[in-house]
């Protein structure tokens, strides 16, 4: 299985060899400035990837989705001024019908309201907030861990790869969902603790594959010749290794937000996400539970905002994915 | 092979010591009055005490840890914490439950994934591939408690309005008690599990297949004559179906230990709902036995997929 990635990351250690001795940025395309290289323009393979990803229809529609919502997000305060409601606001006389119940679309209130009077719309841009925060707040935590412990298990072997791995090993035999709620349950609720307990639960996933690319990575001869030029483990490791893992990583990072976004809805549903009455694409679905068979604009709004969003990152990654490295086939096991 | 076993059954035991111990010691660390919890506002200090003695809470947590492991080895998950049943006899009761749920899903996820999978790869980029595709993408990227609500109000609400009440909303009925409310009451959460499962299977058989079909021997049986269906079935798809057997193995062990999401939603009284009830009651043991007994399924998941690679693979070798 690991034996036919290794055949992509082929395609970036050959600026890596000359990078390891010369410029020390390149390769990476961490940075946002790429090597000028003289006269002959030259394409890093990163620039090659954009021109990929560019040309991708679906993949482009989805970054700009993705775009938006975060805009959305970080607007959430000035949106819900120019709507004229907060969040947490109960509209009592247009937003509630005298039997108590949810009031549809109109005017005052585009997306309704929800059983207490308050502003669906507001709501599901608040819960933008939420969704977007503890997606991309755990899978970078995740991926941070799941990177520098793959690295170490696969860089160094023998012991220190019997016991990471072996800890990988258990983290992926947990029952996760089950764990996390235990978690939530004892130690409280919050934005945080989501935050956490995602990242606990998917780190391992990265960190094998990064662990399995990095022990081919080792054997290559560039390695071999920054050890001779008396190169640390250290820097072995980060400039000379890490740089051709970015590509695997970059994927699984893309692929890796929509599983902790809906990870993060799913807790929030079981009512141990974050607190309410904070609003959050889960808690809107889990209290619309009681009222959808009389308001179908409750659940719908917050759903539909759930699945949009989920499905341009998974289109998204699929693009990266294909143009960082066509020949990779599938990267999650969940 | 028997080594192979050996070792591997070592391994797993060890994990879910690992596990176990994990488990129990964030339980202990908790900040949660078990005594208090047990016997309710009113309780007199000697009451308490009692209690604390009787659930051995006053020992050390090495010693509480050591009665845990030597009633586990005579098969006794102790008592609940919330109503003193015995938790061998809540388990025993919700395992018929996640397991009917289990195994219907998953003979639907896999019977339609593989097969939209095998249609997709036959003929790339044709209609039924592309819609194959969407199906894929929307099942991966829907949180299981949509499609819950979805089919919820779809199939059940909006049909039982216009008069056709075909599907229950929630319960469940025993197969032993009538096998065909059994299947009824359970049409909707396996078709809800299934959905988002498929996903997984569609595309990995899709590139699995897409992946063998390129290969020489599948030239070669094409241009010895073999008929079309027959290299596909024998041919291509044995070849392409040992990641697929790893990711059910894997897949239906998960869904073995609980379906949390979907038993909540369709108020199905198994495994993953005693979790989550044992959970928010802060029943300690309770939750340490359905975390332990989901994890057992993971552990004995991996290494049967393991050996049933070999079987499936004659250019596996256990070693």
């Amino acid at each position: 299985m690991s034996a036919d990635m290794t055949a992509d990351s082929g395609a970036g250690p050959a600026d890596t060899v000359d990078a390891a001795r010369s410029t020390a940025p390149a390769g990476g395309g961490t940075s946002a400035a790429e090597p000028s290289s003289g006269a002959i323009e030259g394409r890093s393979p990163w620039q090659l990837a954009w021109l990929l990803l560019r040309r991708d229809k679906a993949a482009m529609i989805s970054l700009g989705f993705i775009v938006f919502i975060s805009l959305v997000a970080a607007l959430a305060p000035l949106l819900a001024h120019l709507i004229g409601y907060g969040p947490t606001d109960q509209d009592r006389t247009n937003g509630i019908t005298v039997d108590g119940l949810p009031v549809g679309p109109s005017s005052a209130h585009w997306f309704g309201t929800d059983n207490l009077g308050r502003d669906i719309l507001v709501r599901v841009i608040y819960g933008t907030q939420v969704s977007l925060l503890v997606g991309v707040a755990s899978t970078l935590l995740a991926v941070a861990m799941g990177v520098l412990v793959g690295l170490a298990a696969g860089y160094f072997g023998s012991v220190v790869d019997t016991v990471l791995s072996r800890a990988m090993d258990v983290v992926l035999s947990f029952p996760f969902l089950l764990f996390a709620i235990a978690l939530v349950s004892i130690y409280g609720s919050g934005l945080g603790i989501s935050v956490f307990v995602i990242a606990f639960f998917t780190w391992a996933a990265v960190g094998r594959i990064v662990r399995g690319q990095t022990l081919s990575i080792r054997e290559k001869e560039y390695i071999e010749a920054a050890r001779s030029l008396g190169a640390g483990d250290l820097r072995i490791m980060f400039v000379d290794v890490l740089p051709n893992l970015l590509a695997p990583v970059i994927v699984y990072t893309t692929l890796l937000i929509p599983i902790a976004i809906v990870f993060e809805a799913t807790l929030s549903f079981l009512g141990l996400g974050v607190v309410p009455p904070t609003p959050t694409w889960g808690n809107m679905l889990s209290d619309s539970q009681d009222f959808y068979q009389v308001a179908w604009w409750f659940p719908f709004f917050p759903g539909l905002a759930l699945l949009l969003t989920t499905l341009a990152f998974n289109l998204l990654g699929d693009g990266v994915r294909d143009a960082l490295d066509p020949r990779a086939g599938r990267l999650f096991q969940d | 092979m028997l080594r192979f076993l050996l070792r591997r059954l070592l391994s797993g035991v060890l994990v879910l010591w690992l596990i176990s111990v994990f488990t129990f010691g964030l339980f202990f660390v908790a900040p949660t009055d078990v005594p208090r919890l047990i016997c309710g506002r009113l309780c007199t200090q000697v009451q308490i005490d009692l209690i604390t003695k009787q659930l051995g809470l006053d020992q050390p947590i090495l010693v509480q840890y050591w009665h845990f492991l030597e009633r586990l080895f005579h098969g006794d998950l102790g008592y609940s914490y919330y109503n003193s049943e015995s938790v061998n006899t809540l388990i025993a009761s919700a395992l018929p439950v996640t397991i009917s749920l289990a195994i219907g899903a998953a003979v639907l996820w896999l019977v339609g994934g593989v097969s939209i999978g095998v249609v997709s790869a036959v003929k790339p980029r044709s209609f039924l591939d592309r819609s194959g595709t969407i199906l894929a993408l929307i099942g991966l990227s829907m949180p299981s408690f949509l499609i819950g609500i979805l089919l919820l109000y779809f199939l059940f609400f909006l049909l039982t309005t216009h008069g056709m009440a075909w599907f229950p909303p929630s319960g469940y009925v025993s197969i032993s008690s009538d096998p065909l409310e059994w299947a009824h009451h359970l049409v909707l959460p396996w078709c809800a599990l299934a959905f988002i499962t498929a996903a997984t299977y569609i595309r990995l058989t899709r590139n699995q297949m897409l992946e063998v079909l390129g290969e020489d021997y599948i030239r070669t049986a094409k241009s010895k004559g073999i008929a079309r269906r027959r290299v596909t079935v024998r041919h291509a798809l044995r070849a392409a179906l040992t990641p697929v057997v790893t990711q059910f193995g894997i897949d239906l062990a998960t869904l073995l230990g609980g379906a949390i999401v979907t038993e909540q939603i369709f108020g199905l009284p198994g495994l993953g709902r005693l979790a989550v009830t044992s959970v928010i009651r802060q029943d300690q043991p309770v939750v340490i036995a359905t975390v332990l007994l989901a994890a057992v399924f993971i552990v004995l998941a991996n290494i049967v997929v393991d050996l049933l690679y070999a079987v499936l693979d004659p250019r596996v070798r256990l070693t």
